[in-house]
């Protein structure tokens, strides 16, 4: 189970550089999972990692040993493609037993593997199906069989989630979650879904424009984001973001924006007036507004309510707030009237605060 | 006429057309050989005036050593030329499935033997193999090699090497086609399987073209046996009648034979190969898929 670190890697592809310096420490028996928006990155890392796309500049160390000028098949991985990349004429068997076939293993040693892992991933029934009769879910089944046979200690995902449906993918996940518990492996995982993220790493790496934004577990970039694309990113519904500016009054700091004059807490007061900017962007999750006719003004938002989404237990309220728009998340038992505008008291402990130029936490 | 009858009858009438060019253009004419080779019958008479003489032209070319002996050298040309097209085109397509600059100059270069007219092709040959001014034979004496009698000697090989220069070019653009077309991924998960460049080429490169190489390698196949006019310039189905494959004695039957019957009966004969070999390569496909679907429905049975 071997340490992973990239340092320095960069990927240009002819003029053009996508990759800026990635330095990341992947540990021994972690579950890593790259996310961020498209093109941020995240898959040319992983495709880097696996040895499918040359390194520009910098390299990867592998326990240590440096591996970027090595072949994919040299590098003790294995991998799971978004589009599943199964050997359409090979039934599945033959699928979960390439390698091993390819190592020259024994027959007896491969037969027993493959069921091994067809029984682990529940697919012993169709072991003689080519994958073009397989349904989307069961084709996912025999990729990750597939590199569960290989026995690497290193195991790469690609987003291999993204071509299931929306219940298949709860499903998967929760599999998924399952089988990285039993199995000792490093593994890295690339995804564009915050949520797959948020319940599947031990560690999470936001990437965006070629640039690593921060690491940490899910809790710490959930409660404590470095940045604003952080803050954004990580949570559904997204956060909330209104401009505002610093003042202080009567021994307190305020952020006073278009409808608001919210008072910080003490710890962040200590914070804001240290900082030397006045412009800010204030950071609140739908989830941290609470509706609450009763609570003083200095820390509340008034919200005109004009769209109510159910989904179940919650509904998000879409709210105007001045020039701009605030979603909040309430209790769908909670009676709303949709077109008032009404009181939400804001937990002062839970809002976040950004420089307005360099969207850097303060 | 009701509405409901106009209605049943739309898609006939639209079939009508093809179906009327299709029975002038390929029943009528087939149907016309059919029935002239059972005839004894000169350019000279009407196909009616012509005597009927049921199977004979049949038998007669069955029991001719000459019409044997052309009939061998048709396959012999046809399975040589189209093994070794079909492993040079697809060796060729295997090598240069990259990105190199120049790629696609050099893929328009390789096709050009494609285009070139078949008699500008064998007129060509014809020079290069002169026995004493030709280019080969004037390279081997500079070199101080002996030279060859390609014409003569050698006269099926000469024309084995034309017909493989004009068409490796074409299944190297269909294998090149198919090679593109194959899933990236899946290629990506054989490195990292471990597969070697070779082992990916055998265990998933060639089954996955595998569909199209055999529609490739059945129209080469089609087209070998109807090989002519550059066979005709080369040699002329000499010496002897070492070159004289089916499509040219056919022709000299009808046109220096006159006997039109004795060419449609051979002309049948040449369909029927053919015939055979498509059914068979679609008997094979069948037989490979049913196989394929027994083997699932036993091991599903035993579950």
């Amino acid at each position: 189970m071997p340490e992973i670190r990239l340092d320095k890697l960069v990927k240009r592809y002819g003029e053009v550089e996508v990759l800026h310096g990635v330095e990341l420490e992947m540990a021994d028996n972690e579950f890593t999972v790259l996310v961020g928006p498209s093109g941020c990155g995240k898959s040319t890392t992983l495709r880097m990692i696996a040895g499918l796309e040359d390194v520009s500049d910098g390299e990867i160390f592998v326990d240590g040993k440096p591996v970027s000028h090595l072949e994919p098949k040299d590098r003790d991985l294995a991998m799971v493609f978004q589009d599943y990349a199964l050997y359409p004429h090979m039934n599945v068997a033959q699928n979960i037993s390439f390698a091993l076939r390819l190592a020259r293993r024994p027959k007896a040693e491969i037969n027993a593997k493959v069921r091994e892992v067809a029984e682990m991933v529940g697919l012993t029934d169709f072991l003689h199906r080519k994958p073009g009769a397989l349904s989307g879910g069961q084709r996912q089944r025999v990729a990750m069989a597939r590199a569960l046979a290989k026995d690497s200690s290193i195991f790469l995902f690609d987003e291999p989630l993204s071509n299931l449906d929306a219940k298949l993918r709860g499903q998967m996940r929760a599999e998924l979650a399952l089988m990285s518990a039993r199995v000792e492996k490093n593994m890295i995982y690339v995804t564009h879904d915050q949520i797959e993220a948020m319940t599947l790493a031990d560690r999470i790496v936001v990437m965006h424009g070629g640039y690593i934004q921060q690491q940490g577990t899910p809790e710490e970039l959930f409660k404590r984001p470095v940045n604003k694309f952080v803050a954004g990113f990580l949570g559904m519904p997204p956060m909330n973001f209104l401009n505002g500016e610093l003042s202080e009054r009567d021994g307190a700091v305020f952020v006073q924006g278009a409808g608001f004059d919210l008072r910080l807490s003490d710890a962040k007061a200590a914070v804001a007036r240290a900082h030397s900017s006045r412009n800010v962007v204030l950071g609140v999750r739908p989830s941290d507004l609470t509706f609450d006719s009763a609570a003083p003004s200095d820390q509340a938002l008034q919200l005109g309510v004009e769209v109510s989404e159910y989904v179940g237990a919650q509904s998000v309220l879409l709210c105007k707030a001045g020039p701009g728009r605030v979603t909040v998340e309430v209790n769908s038992e909670t009676p709303m009237a949709i077109g008032e505008t009404l009181t939400f008291a804001v937990n002062p402990e839970r809002v976040h605060l950004f420089d307005q130029q360099s969207e850097i936490a303060i | 006429m009701s509405l409901a009858r106009a209605n049943r009858l739309t898609p006939w009438m639209f079939l009508a057309p093809a179906a009327v060019i299709m029975a002038i253009a390929l029943i009528y004419p087939l149907g016309y050989m059919i029935w002239g080779s059972f005839r004894a019958w000169d350019p000279s008479q009407t196909i009616g005036e012509a005597e009927f003489v049921g199977l004979k032209n049949y038998v007669t070319l069955w029991n001719d050593p000459n019409f044997r002996e052309s009939l061998g050298v048709t396959l012999r040309f046809a399975f040589v030329v189209v093994v070794v097209e079909m492993v040079i085109g697809v060796g060729l397509a295997l090598l240069l499935d990259r990105d190199i600059r120049g790629m696609s100059l050099l893929r328009t270069m390789f096709i050009l033997p494609m285009m070139i007219a078949p008699v500008v092709v064998g007129l060509m040959w014809r020079y290069m193999y002169h026995p004493t001014v030709g280019t080969f034979n004037r390279t081997l004496e500079s070199i101080g090699l002996p030279t060859v009698d390609w014409l003569g000697q050698h006269a099926l090989l000469s024309v084995i090497i034309a017909d493989i220069w004009q068409w490796t070019p074409f299944i190297f653009i269909l294998s090149l086609a198919a090679l593109q077309s194959l899933p990236r991924s899946a290629l990506e998960a054989a490195r990292i399987d471990g597969a070697t460049a070779w082992q990916q080429i055998w265990h998933i490169k060639l089954p996955l073209m595998m569909p199209v190489l055999i529609v490739t390698g059945l129209l080469r196949l089609i087209d070998a046996f109807k090989v002519l006019e550059v066979i005709l310039v080369l040699t002329e189905g000499g010496p002897g009648l070492s070159t004289e494959i089916l499509a040219l004695r056919i022709s000299r039957t009808a046109t220096e034979f006159r006997e039109l019957g004795v060419a449609a009966a051979m002309s049948n004969y040449l369909l029927i190969l053919l015939l055979l070999l498509t059914m068979a390569m679609f008997a094979f496909t069948r037989w490979q898929e049913a196989r394929a679907a027994r083997i699932r429905a036993a091991s599903e049975d035993d579950q």
